[in-house]
């Protein structure tokens, strides 16, 4: 794409976020003069640059636009709330259109005739009293020069000296009323006539300036001045330079560890002093770059207006937004990480959270809401808060909602604390919201704004009080790049696990280790000031020990609300490190996040903390939402009827699978499959379908395609294949044979004893396993579905 | 046409890589082991500060273990995923090969082995094992050190 091209799209881009902002607030003072000329600038400057890089249809819509700001900005109309929906519904137009220029390098088919339309009616409409519009003439004056003076300090000097320019002196006197542009126009003839005074000397001399004035106005000039080149001082880079950046000095980071720890064995003084100096520098520089990649969380709650106004007009509500701590920095990835969770949050607070002005004034509140954003840092985490005055979450409704939906047992609810209760709004399909709206329906879920935060390391928190608001609580680190950990020893390796997921240490008495330990039914616990802590040994997790897991400290792990204790053979210190990725044939495994090099060049694993809870059999509410659908399985009190597919799967085995997690079922010709690399594959309704043999899935747990050089498939005869979509992808599931559909509860199981099964139950009758289908496609040696990886839902 | 290929033994079986995919040769490998990773994966590497897996080609080829007394020469080769480490037993010399003395596996090459080794270039006393450096990386389908 032309360069000229791109700077206009990164620049309308940025100026349309501000836009957005400063409509909204215009709408609070109509008649800010500021605010309009600023709004009025931008798209000038973007109607200009279309004009001369040819979107003809960007610049009508602007130029439609631009006479409507230029008629309130003279005063000739006032903001009603109807023009200020149209200037925004511009603004998301425009948006479009940037965006489709960003793909086609053209501005789009849509012309938006009934938007311009809309934009010239009102242009319409009946002008307001004269004083006002005199009023506002006389602004124009000021605002028509305003532009200009950020270019004016250097290059205004050869200009004429008769015009007053806001550059110069007379120009900024005159702004401010305080001298006529004839008295400038004296002052400069003086000067031309051989006065060597300064104009202001002069102005003052004739007594047409008060000399205080005078001071005024130049401060004045030297405040802008500062503010143009502030403005010079910054450029633009390139974001995947900066991450280069970042990763060098990671790189530089170790190295200087590994430096320092062999400098700590030699003696010469001028070496040990140049490693002191690099060390030095280094730190600096790793903070300086850091800091390259931090931006103020601004960036993110400038937007809220907008989002608030949108949807509070939506849904008739009045709201108002608070900013608090909006200079706090954060790393540009987490950023973006938490953007659309903030934006879901805030939706979620106006629609489910704030009342109706009516209701509100009933309950003795003000009819406007309040959405409070605040954000600050907190040991070395960055808090971000959104809270609402609305009605508060009813705790009750969201258990009876979870309960109706099958996710969790009445006793369950009944048991639950409110906390863990509040927590029950994470899972999919609990919402607490009376209907579905326009606003709720849309965007992400909780259970994604969950996610997307956990995914970045983070955490959600949420207080509620009902009848008087909600808080939610993020916490997110403040950067990835770098993190806290501690280090451990088991069976002489060493692994990182990150500070973020460390509760406390508890070291067993070294002499009689083990005593602390009991046994449940085989399952090791350690008594925590009274209550039962779930072990996890961390040798037989990593199958790193033949005898028996051994281990002399505990660390106290937290997985979302849940703790369990990891035992481990030594503790050593905490360490800032910087996190590797995995090569792919690493990445399957769950219980690592990754590597990372120590002081001494070694290398280490860090633990995935999660990941380690859930192949220890942990339950957790794992970010992919999968144990948690296990468990709330594996409660009994689900007595929903569904439709299940009974087959027999694999060697007689009986298996059934919930109907709507089926696409169709088909019988085909065995002659009809064909071999597409390591997959075998049929030609299905114009698509090819990759398919999968279940019992080789379930067997050798290895590789759903089949061996290329197996001669036994595709077999003679028809072969049946339950079609599932998953992630809009279709996949074939090769099965014995199909037995039955049937309609019957699963409520008597027990937990599965192979991979790739969810649980077994009584269908019919008769023991059957319900196959856990995304277990199967999600399976890492299942290349087929691995481009598919995300989110895979078993219907329940 | 001939191509360069960079060669390397194991157990006194000569392997060819073009060597347009080799980034570089490692005297000594030092591996920090990953528990529950495939057996073919015997551990990563610290090549100047970026992490690299390291392939047992021993392992991957289904050939027997490596005796301890002889540490492992470390070949870099780069795939679509990066770098990644191969484990062999010591290094050969670079060679132009023409095509002409290229023949493809015999058919009595076991099946899992056709897509690793592509095929033999017919050398002086010698044949040279070409392998085909992304599907030596794939170790799909392999027996998984974790069950």
């Amino acid at each position: 794409m032309d360069d000229l091209i791109k700077e206009f799209l990164v620049e309308s881009n940025e100026n349309l976020d501000r836009l957005d902002t400063e409509l909204v607030k215009l709408e609070g003072t109509p008649d800010s003069r500021e605010l309009l000329a600023s709004i009025f600038r931008t798209i000038h400057s973007i109607k200009g640059a279309c004009g001369f890089l040819g979107f003809q249809k960007l610049e009508t819509l602007t130029h439609a636009g631009e006479n409507l700001l230029s008629k309130l900005r003279d005063g000739k109309l006032v903001l009603t709330p109807e023009i200020g929906s149209a200037l925004l519904s511009m603004v998301d137009a425009i948006r479009e259109m940037l965006a489709a220029i960003n793909v086609t390098e053209h501005d789009g088919e849509d012309a938006r005739v009934g938007l311009i339309d809309q934009l010239k009616e009102l242009l319409e409409q009946e002008p307001v009293s004269v004083a006002t519009s005199r009023r506002a003439m006389a602004r124009e004056n000021c605002e028509e020069s305003k532009p200009e003076s950020k270019v004016a300090t250097p290059a205004a000097a050869g200009r004429s000296k008769k015009t007053p320019h806001v550059g110069k002196l007379g120009g900024t006197l005159v702004e401010q009323r305080c001298v006529k542009p004839e008295d400038v126009a004296r002052a400069l003839e003086a000067q031309e006539g051989g006065d060597t005074r300064p104009i202001g000397a002069i102005l003052v001399g004739l007594g047409l300036l008060k000399s205080d004035e005078l001071a005024e106005a130049l401060r004045l000039m030297e405040e802008r001045r500062s503010k143009a080149t502030s403005q010079d001082s910054t450029i633009r880079v390139q974001v995947t330079l900066l991450d280069r950046l970042m990763n060098l000095v990671g790189e530089l980071v170790l190295a200087r560890n590994q430096v320092l720890q062999y400098a700590a064995q030699q003696k010469d003084n001028a070496f040990l002093g140049t490693i002191q100096q690099l060390n030095l520098v280094t730190s600096e520089l790793r903070e300086g770059v850091m800091k390259t990649r931090m931006q103020p969380i601004s960036r993110l709650f400038d937007k809220v207006p907008r989002v608030a106004r949108d949807v509070s007009v939506g849904c008739g509500k009045q709201v108002h937004v608070d900013t608090e701590g909006k200079d706090t920095e954060l790393d540009r990835t987490l950023l973006e990480a938490i953007n659309d969770p903030l934006t879901h949050l805030v939706r979620n607070a106006i629609d489910h959270g704030i009342e109706t002005p009516d209701s509100r004034v009933r309950a003795g509140k003000p009819p406007e809401g309040v959405v409070r954003l605040r954000a600050s840092h907190e040991g070395g985490q960055v808090l971000i808060e959104i809270s609402d005055d609305g009605a508060g979450i009813d705790v009750e409704k969201i258990k009876s909602k979870a309960v109706e939906r099958g996710a969790i047992g009445a006793d369950q609810a009944a048991r639950m604390s409110s906390t863990e209760a509040l927590n029950l709004i994470f899972l999919p399909g609990v919402s607490t919201a009376e209907k579905v709206t326009n606003v709720s329906g849309r965007g992400v879920g909780m259970d994604v704004v969950k996610t997307n935060i956990e995914h970045v390391g983070g955490s959600v928190e949420i207080q509620t009080k009902l009848g008087e608001g909600s808080t939610f609580k993020i916490k997110v680190p403040l950067t990835l790049a770098i993190v806290p950990v501690l280090v451990v020893r088991s069976v002489g390796r060493r692994f990182a696990i990150p500070q973020m997921n460390l509760v406390e240490l508890v070291r067993l008495d070294a002499g009689q280790s083990g005593s602390g330990i009991e046994l449940v039914h085989g399952a090791p616990v350690y008594r925590l000031r009274g209550r039962l802590l779930p072990l996890v040994y961390l040798d037989r997790e990593l199958k790193l020990r033949e005898e028996e897991p051994n281990g002399q400290n505990i660390l106290v792990l937290q997985v979302d609300s849940r703790r369990f204790g990891l035992v481990v053979d030594e503790v050593h210190d905490t360490e800032e490190i910087v996190v590797k990725p995995l090569g792919k044939h690493l990445k399957g495994i769950r219980v690592y996040a990754g590597a990372t090099i120590m002081g001494d060049g070694q290398l280490a694993l860090i633990l995935d903390v999660p990941g380690l809870a859930e192949s220890a059999g942990i339950k957790t509410e794992s970010p992919d939402g999968q144990t948690i659908k296990a468990s709330a399985l594996n409660t009994k009190d689900t007595v929903e009827k569904q439709k299940l597919v009974l087959f027999d799967g694999a060697n007689g085995s009986r298996m059934a699978i919930p109907l709507n997690a089926l696409a169709r079922l088909e019988k085909l010709a065995g002659s009809d499959v064909e071999r597409s690399g390591n997959e075998w594959v049929v030609q299905y309704r114009g698509q090819i379908l990759p398919l999968i043999h279940l019992s080789r899935v379930l067997e050798v747990r290895r590789d759903g395609g089949l061996a290329p050089n197996d001669t036994t498939f595709p077999p003679p005869g028809s072969i049946d294949v339950l079609v599932i979509q998953e992630n809009g992808r279709l996949f074939g599931l090769i099965v014995n044979t199909i037995i039955d559909i049937v309609e019957d509860t699963t409520e008597v199981r027990i937990p599965a004893t192979r991979a790739g099964v969810l649980y077994s139950a009584v269908i019919g009758q008769r023991v059957t396993e319900m196959l856990d289908v995304s277990g199967i496609l999600q399976a890492p040696e299942q290349g087929v579905v691995e481009r598919s990886k995300a989110m895979a839902v078993v219907p329940v | 046409m001939t191509k360069q290929f960079s060669t390397f033994y194991l157990q006194h079986l000569m392997f060819g890589v073009e060597s347009q995919n080799i980034q570089e040769v490692l005297r000594t490998v030092e591996l920090t082991e990953v528990p529950l990773a495939p057996k073919a994966i015997a551990g990563l590497m610290n090549l100047r500060g970026q992490i690299v897996s390291a392939l047992d080609l021993r392992q991957r080829l289904e050939l027997n273990d490596r005796q301890k007394a002889h540490p492992p020469t470390g070949v870099v080769i780069r795939t679509v995923d990066g770098l990644m480490g191969l484990l062999v037993d010591g290094i050969g010399d670079v060679m132009d090969v023409d095509e002409s003395t290229f023949e493809e596996s015999p058919e009595t090459l076991a099946p899992q082995m056709r897509s690793v080794i592509v095929g033999v270039h017919k050398l002086k006393g010698n044949l040279m094992h070409v392998l085909d450096t992304s599907s030596v990386c794939d170790l799909k389908g392999l027996q998984d050190a974790k069950a």
